[in-house]
């Protein structure tokens, strides 16, 4: 680590990012942080490039322009090993959950462990059914398949997944899109909780403005690949941008006015 | 003691436990080891206090390996948490994990060795059972989707025949017709260096050419076929079943046997005849190619013989049986797709027995057919 004073206090930093695919400009010139152990919130309409952002952050689409900072160290900049060991801090959850259909939920925990670490098979076993009881799963959920499980119950394995590892840092896609109200509201409770336990910094972009009041301790708002505007829920709330205005001060959003 | 671990007889039998470095999984085989060897050193039923002040970084791993130290080996509660120093960083994470009590999964019954061939021998009939119920099933709403097709009651789909014809016939015309015309040759070289013992080299003409359109021109069609296009459909309705999309027919009243499946199965029944004739005539001028070139015979002498060694029983016996293996492959493809249940692993064992089983099915109809058709003498 090149620079501690950063790296105490910022998990990430994107600065002035680029991402095209083709001729088209899909994020142009984007810089915000990620400060270490907060949860991000990442809002935008649709099609301003919130999920590229994450992908680009997360190393799975390469980017054009620009810098990506992971706890002080330039990502670009480093070998492909020490690429692999530092993603190796970071895990996402995806929109779908992702889960490999061919593997049981234990199997799925187990599988990024049994390629990254060394431990005895039944640490491994134990450390899995720890994760699971971690996010809220019952422990006879770890011999069912992917697809015998209800959405909600996919998402959760699918973070104890992202979690296998022990990421410092956690990137979160619509985590409680098609979920209940009430299961979605559990979902937010357990970010927060794991979040303060293990001391994660977690992205999670979201449309959800009841995760953002609870969940989120800043928002970041894209608009056509560019930042919009970046701050806690009540500053974005006293913004003067129509979109944020709509955004917060809309027919749904009768939960955030507090 | 070791890396992680320190503790000696000089802390008393009481004295506390003390843990040091880097608690995390990178580290997960060493601790191990080392809690390991503490619990043989450890007297016993002891209960020393585990001092984690001296520990760097901590992870859910090193946080479970310290609660089970904690615990011991019987799994019990020990009262207050008994764990001395540590930030608060570590006390939050070690009271969370705490809350996990790890319960024994309940052993997964065990398989009796002795019983297993019978449990498969069951599993393959039961299995195959299935099978012919599901091709019947499926035949009839076929069967049913043709006939509301032909009395107008439900849309002609002629431009998904059409494609469906392109893609399944039209495109496997050259590779049929190149192995089929390679095979002809070989089966022909054969026989010419056999009959030239008997000095019957022209008899060579009979054989290739009744060999080739009763038999070997319709079997390498269907079997081509089976393989080429048995596995996309099985894959096309497998992958159309697992993201919904059969469900969305169904919904909108559209019969999925209807829309998705008769295309494909009308396609391979009148289309396989034609493949099978293309084969048989491509096998035919192999014939003509090798017989010139090692039995000497001229593409003259070996027409005027064809016309009388060949009728057009031959031929239609092969045309006869095409539309039947037509239909068998398209059964099978739909039978198989229709079982892919979730994954993407099961798509894929679903379209290789799919293949399997079609090719097989191909060749024993073939034989059916043969004793057949040597039965009534046709």
């Amino acid at each position: 680590m090149d620079n501690p004073a950063t790296t105490d206090t910022t998990a990430m930093t994107v600065h002035d990012l680029a991402v095209s695919f083709g001729p088209v400009n899909v994020i142009d010139g984007l810089s915000f942080e990620l400060q270490s152990g907060e949860i991000l919130g990442l809002i935008g309409p649709s099609g301003s490039g919130k999920t590229v952002t994450m992908r680009a952050m997360a190393g799975l689409i390469p980017h054009r322009r620009g810098e990506i900072t992971v706890f002080g160290r330039e990502f670009s900049a480093l070998s492909s090993h020490e690429r692999e060991l530092l993603r190796r801090d970071w895990g996402v959850l995806f929109q779908q959950g992702a889960l490999f259909s061919a593997l049981n939920v234990l199997e799925n925990i187990e599988f990024p462990m049994r390629e990254h670490l060394d431990m005895s098979p039944r640490l491994r076993r134990e450390v899995a059914r720890m994760k699971l009881d971690l996010v809220g799963l019952p422990p006879e959920a770890a011999n069912t398949l992917p697809t015998e499980l209800s959405g909600g119950m996919i998402k959760r394995a699918a973070l104890a997944r992202a979690l296998a590892l022990d990421p410092k840092i956690l990137f979160l896609d619509e985590p409680t899109a098609g979920l209940d109200p009430i299961g979605a509201a559990k979902f937010d409770e357990l970010i927060v909780t794991l979040s303060k336990t293990l001391g994660l910094s977690v992205l999670m972009v979201t449309h959800d403005l009841d995760s953002l009041s609870v969940a989120c301790d800043r928002i970041v708002a894209l608009a056509g690949g560019k930042l919009l505007k970046a701050g806690t829920l009540s500053q974005m709330r006293a913004a003067s941008e129509p979109w944020l205005r709509e955004y917060f001060h809309g027919p749904r959003a009768h939960n955030t006015e507090g | 003691m070791g890396h992680y671990i320190e503790f000696g007889e000089q802390q008393g039998p009481d004295g506390a436990i003390r843990c040091s470095g880097d608690w995390t999984s990178a580290n997960a085989r060493s601790l191990e080891h080392e809690l390991a060897d503490l619990a043989k050193a450890l007297p016993k039923n002891s209960n020393p206090d585990i001092d984690i002040s001296g520990i760097g970084r901590l992870d859910t791993t090193g946080a479970l390996l310290l609660t089970q130290l904690r615990r011991g080996d019987d799994g019990g509660e020990r009262g207050d948490d008994g764990f001395v120093g540590g930030s608060d960083k570590h006390r939050t994470l070690l009271q969370r994990i705490n809350q996990y009590t790890p319960k024994t999964p309940k052993p997964q019954p065990a398989e009796n060795w002795l019983l297993a061939p019978f449990v498969l021998t069951g599993k393959l009939v039961v299995g195959t059972a299935e099978d012919i119920f599901a091709v019947n099933f499926t035949q009839g709403r076929i069967l049913a989707a043709l006939g509301q097709t032909v009395t107008l009651r439900a849309p002609l789909r002629l431009a998904s025949f059409v494609q469906q014809f392109e893609s399944i016939i039209l495109r496997a015309i050259p590779i049929v017709a190149l192995i089929s015309f390679v095979v002809g040759a070989i089966i022909t070289q054969q026989t010419i260096l056999q009959l030239r013992n008997f000095g019957a080299t022209i008899l060579v003409v009979d054989l290739a050419a009744i060999l080739m359109f009763r038999e070997i021109g319709v079997l390498l069609a269907a079997i081509m076929v089976a393989g080429r296009s048995g596995s996309a459909i099985t894959a096309e309705i497998g992958s159309m079943r697992i993201r919904e999309e059969f469900d969305a027919l169904r919904v909108m009243g559209v019969d999925p046997y209807q829309a998705l499946i008769l295309p494909r199965t009308v396609a391979l029944i009148v289309g396989l005849p034609l493949l099978a004739f293309i084969g048989s005539m491509a096998g035919l001028a192999g014939a003509i190619l090798v017989a010139k070139a090692y039995g000497d015979i001229p593409a003259g002498i070996f027409i005027v013989r064809l016309r009388d060694a060949m009728s057009i029983t031959s031929v239609s016996v092969g045309l006869i049986k095409a539309p039947f293996m037509g239909l068998l492959i398209g059964l099978l493809a739909s039978v198989e797709g229709m079982k892919v249940r979730g994954s993407s692993e099961s798509l894929g064992r679903k379209t290789t027995s799919s293949v399997v089983k079609s090719i097989f099915v191909v060749i024993v109809a073939d034989g059916l057919f043969a004793i057949f058709f040597a039965a009534i003498g046709f």
